[in-house]
């Protein structure tokens, strides 16, 4: 085996593998993660997140601003603290709301960001006041069925 | 008749133990000895080339075709649900985190594990290795070490190259052939492969299961007893051992790799 022909075929081989793995990186995989250098955090608290979990997008608009970093259980409040990193590119106001959505009807959760109307905006290390939490399907079924309940008894109490 | 049996079972174990130190052993020295490997790196693009590039088609044919019923099997039970747009992420996401790196590994097992334990075998019951060391040439230097960092480098880009070509399949049969839409195929793929959790990982499987593959195929041919039965029975043991060793690391490794994903 002529060692040159042979030099060829593994250099071939070579690029084609780190050609597939590029093609993975690039084309299957997401390589846009928000890292931290271009990227701040906010702080917001919630008294039910849901099924919401670390790496969930945070949507503004139906467009992808950022991910949830870290979500931790207050056990002085009681309550959910959920980290939000946001893109560098995107700034929203002091009083922008966040609230817990569901995308679609059995899709993932994320956090959707409405913006306010305040002239400052949210820094690195601010806390988000306005929050909306997650929809928890067994309290909305509940309040359905208490509602059924009541109406079925107006009814019945009106023909006498 | 008890006793016999008994004392067969002991036999067996302490053999198996023995096995196993002397393997430990013979990796050690191998990483050892393997600077002549990078140092004559020459010896290490050869070896490469017979257990990389000759692999080449059956990955790659394999990794379409298994893309491709990937593909087909997915749709099927996907449409069902009305999702069949998750074909990409279903698609991706198998081959990156699972069948590529255990496919591959099991085919560059049975292609080039077994190959190198017949040639190393052969060598021995030959006598070459004893020739080699009668010349004061280290063959742990000279012929294991080489193949080994030749199976560890090949074996990543062979698993990457199955995912890539599974991938490629299953774009083949899902957009081209049944028609689902080739925007969300792509994005929800892109929205749900992640490259550190899923591709990093994957590569870092195919690594291992290279490291296992190669050092239990050039085990099996280094202890082979030098006989034309003792090296065909080497060979069945290497591939058998391998596929078992890469099976069972890869649930070990994605046991530790995914734990923590929710």
């Amino acid at each position: 085996m002529n060692r040159t022909v042979l030099d060829l075929w593994v250099g071939s081989f070579v690029i084609a593998g780190i050609g597939a793995l590029l093609f993975l990186a690039l084309k299957v995989g997401s390589m846009t993660t928000v890292n931290a250098t271009d990227s701040y955090e906010v702080v917001a608290d919630f008294q039910n997140i849901g099924g919401l979990k670390p790496r969930a997008p945070v949507k503004s608009a139906g467009v992808v601003v950022g991910r949830v970093a870290d979500i931790r259980f207050d056990n002085q409040k009681y309550e959910a603290v959920v980290t939000l990193r946001l893109d560098k590119r995107y700034a929203f106001p002091k009083d922008t709301s966040a609230s817990i959505m569901t995308s679609g009807l059995l899709g993932e959760q994320y956090v959707g960001l409405e913006a306010g109307g305040d002239s400052m905006n949210l820094k690195n290390g601010d806390r988000i006041l306005i929050t909306q939490d997650a929809v928890v399907l067994e309290n909305l079924i509940g309040q359905f069925l208490y509602g059924k309940a009541q109406e079925g008894k107006a009814q019945e109490g009106a023909p006498k | 008749m008890l006793r016999q049996a008994i004392e067969r079972l002991g036999n067996r174990t302490i053999q198996g133990v023995w096995r196993i130190g002397y393997a430990s052993r013979f990796f050690v020295a191998m990483l050892l000895h393997s600077g002549t490997a990078f140092r004559r790196f020459g010896l290490t693009i050869r070896e490469m080339y017979f257990s990389g590039v000759l692999s080449l088609i059956i990955i790659l044919v394999s990794g379409l075709f298994v893309g491709m019923v990937l593909g087909l099997q997915g749709y099927e039970t996907l449409q069902r649900y009305g999702s069949e747009s998750a074909l990409g992420t279903l698609v991706a996401l198998s081959l990156v985190r699972e069948l590529g790196p255990v496919l591959a590994g099991l085919l560059f097992a049975s292609r080039a594990g077994s190959a190198i334990t017949a040639e190393i075998g052969l060598m021995k019951a030959t006598e070459q290795l004893s020739a080699m060391e009668m010349m004061a040439v280290d063959p742990i230097a000279r012929v294991v070490a080489p193949r080994f960092w030749a199976g560890v480098i090949s074996m990543p880009l062979l698993a990457a190259l199955f995912s890539a070509m599974g991938i490629f399949g299953g774009y083949l049969v899902g957009v081209r052939l049944i028609g689902v839409d080739e925007g969300s195929f792509w994005s929800q793929m892109q929205g749900a492969v992640d490259f550190e959790q899923d591709i990093l990982n994957g590569v870092i499987k195919s690594a291992v299961f290279g490291v296992a593959v190669t050092t239990i195929a050039l085990f099996e041919g280094y202890d082979a007893p030098p006989t034309a039965e003792g090296v065909s029975r080497a060979t069945t043991r290497t591939v058998v051992t391998s596929s078992l060793a890469v099976l069972a690391l890869d649930f070990i490794l994605t046991a530790f790799m995914f734990r923590g994903l929710n």
